[in-house]
């Protein structure tokens, strides 16, 4: 047993250092491989064919979703840096550069869905005549969430497989209308989710979130390999929490370091789209369901996410190009 | 002798305890990495596993570098910290050729891997095993789960940060303890408050009392409150050991707290 196990092992590895999505699609084929192994015979070889094509096919087509020009992703390798904020004010600061835009949200962090919260919305989606989900709106922004459709305790304890069923419903059964952007707000890591929405969707650019330390760093830099390597454009990274000030005297602090993610930037060979200081209003007003941006348009942090915004957009009429 | 092969590589492990959030980013390596200096302050030995695959950042805490993991009759062995051999780590990090690799993988591959992380590493004789989670109630959590059932594990520790957004995804991962069975040893409130290091005013950048709330809402025990403090996050990117650097800082004083705490009620457990 455990000599087999060593051996699963050793092929998993292997897989990892090469191609890693061809990688990917081979791991996914081993299942049916290993069954067919049983029945020997003359059915072998159009099994081999069968295989052959099966191979070749490869990975799924990317299909855009309907209504939907332009896919922008928030990601980052680490929890806890501030993604949902960050997506849900960059929403809103699209919108508000450009009224004209329409701008939607997906919140595809299945395990633990923030943007009901920071959107101040709560209910569940109506169904249109197509079967297709109507997503909640606030502030002017349609938004779907995994929140909207379970209990606010309820744990969401899936397996790989189940998640990714979850993301495909919401990426395809939900009807957007016309958008010229959604923005999708990631789940922390390199796994199920973030394949399954960069293998299905063609994304326009990914936006990286990271706070200075290095640690979390370290994360975000893995978080940019894994979009090079499904050839998605990285955008720029945005610097959250890098100051606080204190309300008191006035005393700058940069609790987690201070310019970290402008020397992971030089290294990736990507620009800086923001800098985002910590700052006690943007986490109030986030929980009270009031981001900044809407709540306090005046602040120098809604500028900061409205400038991020247009310096996406900036990046993005760059890449088209 | 039954019994111990069994349970195999954690028959001499005393006692098991997990380390989860719901969300991400509050402090479940710093947290996982300073109990464990703490408890071993406290004269224990200790081991941590490191499951999160897809950002391991233990190896970095501790600065033990990119270490050479090797086998034995029994399994891995993990890496030692120390020429005393009081703090054993084994994490994912160590079997990346390439430290900013990423690990982009789909369950069930990363549920074969935690199998054999759970029962191939030659623990030996450990008083505590702390297991460091990633973010989420996904493939990773279930296969630990599964894969120590043989094994008594003797609660989780619950980590959140006291705004809302993040107390509201701990409560799920509260459901899933109740649902998988395992025992709540309590909720740390992690990030809770912050003394500017000019005026010493504090100022509750996150919030505050979000995790006892909740604590009292769901009626598990509430360990306490580590406030933010800079020298903490700079001891953890320099993998120093905090609990030497600083003994008197208020944090020191409140993790190790919480180690006698959980000292005590595994003990009575």
């Amino acid at each position: 047993m455990a000599l087999r196990s060593y051996s699963w092992l050793l092929q998993v590895f292997k897989f990892t250092s090469g191609n890693s999505t061809k990688a990917l699609s081979r791991v996914r084929d081993n299942v049916p491989v290993c069954i067919r192994l049983k029945s020997a015979g003359a059915a072998d070889r159009s099994l081999q064919e069968r295989q052959r094509q099966h191979m070749a096919r490869g990975l799924p087509k990317q299909k855009p979703i309907a209504g939907v020009k332009q896919v922008i992703v928030v990601a980052s390798g680490k929890g806890g840096v501030g993604k949902s904020t960050t997506a849900v004010n960059l929403a809103l600061g699209l919108s508000a550069n450009d009224p004209s835009k329409t701008v939607g949200l997906l919140d595809a962090d299945v395990y633990g869905p923030s943007v009901p919260k920071l959107m101040n919305l709560k209910g569940n989606p109506e169904l249109t005549e197509k079967n297709l989900m109507r997503p909640l709106v606030n502030f002017g922004i349609p938004c779907m969430s995994m929140g909207f459709l379970v209990e606010e305790t309820a744990p969401i304890v899936w397996r790989g497989l189940m998640v990714m069923s979850a993301i495909e419903k919401l990426l395809r059964q939900v009807d957007w209308g016309r958008l010229d952007y959604l923005v999708v707000d990631m789940p922390p890591g390199t796994g199920d989710v973030q394949l399954s929405i960069t293998q299905n969707i063609p994304i326009a650019g990914a936006v990286i979130v990271s706070t200075p330390q290095d640690i979390a760093l370290l994360d975000a830099r893995r978080g940019a390999e894994m979009f090079r390597k499904v050839n998605v454009p990285v955008l720029g990274l945005v610097q959250n929490m890098s100051v606080f000030q204190c309300p008191k005297c006035h005393h700058q602090t940069h609790i987690f370091g201070a310019d970290g993610a402008r020397n992971l930037a030089q290294t990736l060979g990507v620009e800086i789209l923001g800098d985002i200081p910590l700052h006690m209003s943007i986490r109030e007003m986030s929980d009270r369901g009031q981001p900044v941006v809407v709540s306090s348009p005046d602040s120098p942090e809604a500028e900061a996410y409205r400038n991020v915004a247009s310096a996406v957009v900036q990046r993005l009429a760059a890449l088209s190009d | 002798m039954d019994l111990n092969d069994e349970r195999g590589n954690l028959a001499q492990v005393q006692h098991v305890v997990l380390v989860l959030s719901g969300k991400g980013g509050v402090g479940k390596s710093t947290l996982t990495t300073e109990l464990a200096l703490a408890l071993r302050h406290a004269g224990k030995k200790v081991g941590i596993l490191d499951v999160d695959l897809c950002g391991p950042s233990i190896p970095r805490m501790l600065s033990v570098g990119r270490p050479e993991v090797h086998q034995c009759d029994a399994g891995w062995v993990p890496v030692y910290t120390d020429a005393n051999k009081s703090l054993a780590l084994m994490s994912i990090g160590f079997l990346l050729e390439n430290p900013d690799d990423a690990v982009v993988w789909r369950g069930p591959k990363k549920t074969a891997l935690i199998g054999q992380f759970v029962s191939d590493v030659a623990w030996g004789e450990l008083d505590f095993l702390l297991v460091d989670t990633p973010p989420g109630t996904s493939d990773e959590h279930l296969a630990v789960v599964e894969n120590l059932r043989k094994h008594k594990v003797d609660g989780a520790i619950l980590v959140t940060t006291p705004q809302a957004v993040s107390t509201g995804d701990v409560r799920r991962e509260i459901t899933f303890c109740k649902k998988t069975g395992l025992r709540i040893l309590g909720i740390v409130e992690n990030m809770s408050g912050f003394v500017c290091p000019h005026c010493s005013e504090c100022s509750n950048i996150f919030s505050k009392g979000g995790g006892e709330e909740l604590a009292k809402l769901t009626g598990a025990p509430f360990l306490g409150c580590v406030p933010l403090d800079p020298q903490l996050s700079s001891c953890v990117e320099e993998g120093r050991d905090f609990i030497q650097a600083f003994p008197e800082s208020a944090t020191f004083s409140a993790i190790s707290h919480i180690a006698q705490t959980i000292l005590t009620s595994t003990e009575a457990a």
